[in-house]
């Protein structure tokens, strides 16, 4: 923990937002829904998660360490897995033992 | 009476929660662990789960408070990681219409997985209030999830192992949705987007900085894809 104040200040403002996002359709859009705002909401899910991908494994390095090699191995697991199985939990508990693991063993 | 009414909500809504309990109790408790690793006490796992309750957010909220990230950038990510609820919103529009003051919760309340509940065509039993069944489902669900966050922090606060590479669990999750999103879009053009507007910015501002100029440039190339993309024929 960095600053037990700061977290707080964190938290309240991922709360307001989160708690703002959830309620102002239903005080805004009462009638017609903006095109604009329906086609985001269409396809920004979507980069998003793609976003949040590659945040997760921003701090990899391929050109030192392990060369990033744990990582790539265990993300290509989780998606054979979640191809094969469809299984949310079973995916993701597989992929974070396998990491887990490599950067023990092997890295 | 009342009382009867309410039991009877629950006892609807209760059997339809049960595919998400297991969802919740899991994925908060890896969201547990992930912040107890951080350094944080199980309050503030409950802390998070009763005043957020929004999973990706939360997993990515571990990664903000442990770094210390500005206020901004934390209210940047929220609104990109949780803009979608704002279309949840918009379809539940009709179903919330009675449901008294109690609709201030379910509108706090409306995760992806109550939105899924919600969405499908089950309807609750004819001598079951509406507004009962959606206002339990709404709070067993945050229970499930609290619940897992505070089991994780526990654990993760008093069974000392070595947690290193628990972070991963967030990779993952994030990869599923991916694969799952990969699997049903009509274009994957979005997601292609996103993931090489993401990596150049990674390799031009650098881990630390590249996450906001990546959200405008999302936004930015999602309108002028606009005309290419399923979304575009919204205009006709």
């Amino acid at each position: 923990m960095i600053d037990a104040g700061h977290s707080l200040i964190l938290i309240a403002v991922m709360s307001v937002i989160t708690i703002a996002l959830r309620v102002l359709p239903f005080l805004v859009f009462t009638k017609n829904t903006p095109k604009a705002v329906m086609y985001l909401g269409d396809v920004l899910p979507y980069s998003i998660i793609a976003m949040l991908v590659v945040y997760c494994l921003k701090n990899v390095d391929v050109l030192s360490g392990s060369h990033g090699i744990p990582e790539a191995v265990s993300v290509l697991l989780v998606i054979l897995l979640h191809k094969w199985r469809h299984n949310t939990l079973l995916s993701i508990l597989v992929g974070t033992i396998c990491y887990m693991l490599l950067i023990r063993l092997w890295f | 009476m009342k009382n009867n009414a309410y039991i009877k909500g629950l006892k609807a809504a209760f059997p339809r929660s049960l595919p998400v309990m297991a969802g919740y109790v899991v994925l908060g408790t890896g969201f547990g662990i992930l912040l107890a690793a951080k350094g944080y006490s199980p309050w503030w796992a409950l802390l998070m789960s009763v005043t957020i309750f929004a999973g990706s957010m939360q997993y990515v909220g571990v990664d903000l408070l442990a770094s210390g990230a500005s206020v901004i950038s934390a209210a940047l990510m929220t609104l990109m990681v949780n803009a979608r609820h704002l279309f949840y919103g918009i379809s539940m529009i009709d179903k919330y219409k009675d449901m008294g003051p109690r609709k201030w919760y379910a509108m706090f309340g409306l995760t992806d997985e109550t939105y899924s509940l919600l969405c499908s065509d089950y309807e609750p039993p004819k001598d079951v209030r509406k507004s009962d069944y959606i206002f339990f489902l709404t709070l067993l669900n945050q229970c499930y999830w609290i619940i897992g966050s505070v089991i994780g922090s526990v654990i993760g606060n008093t069974v000392k192992f070595n947690s290193a590479g628990v972070d991963f669990s967030m990779t993952a999750l994030f990869v599923v949705i991916f694969v799952e999103q990969w699997e049903k879009a009509e274009s994957r053009l979005p997601a292609v987007m996103g993931l090489a507007v993401s990596l150049i910015c990674l390799l031009v501002f650098g881990a630390e900085n590249f996450l906001i100029p990546s959200m405008i440039c999302i936004a930015l190339g999602l309108f002028l894809f606009r005309k290419k993309l399923k979304g575009g024929a919204a205009d006709d």
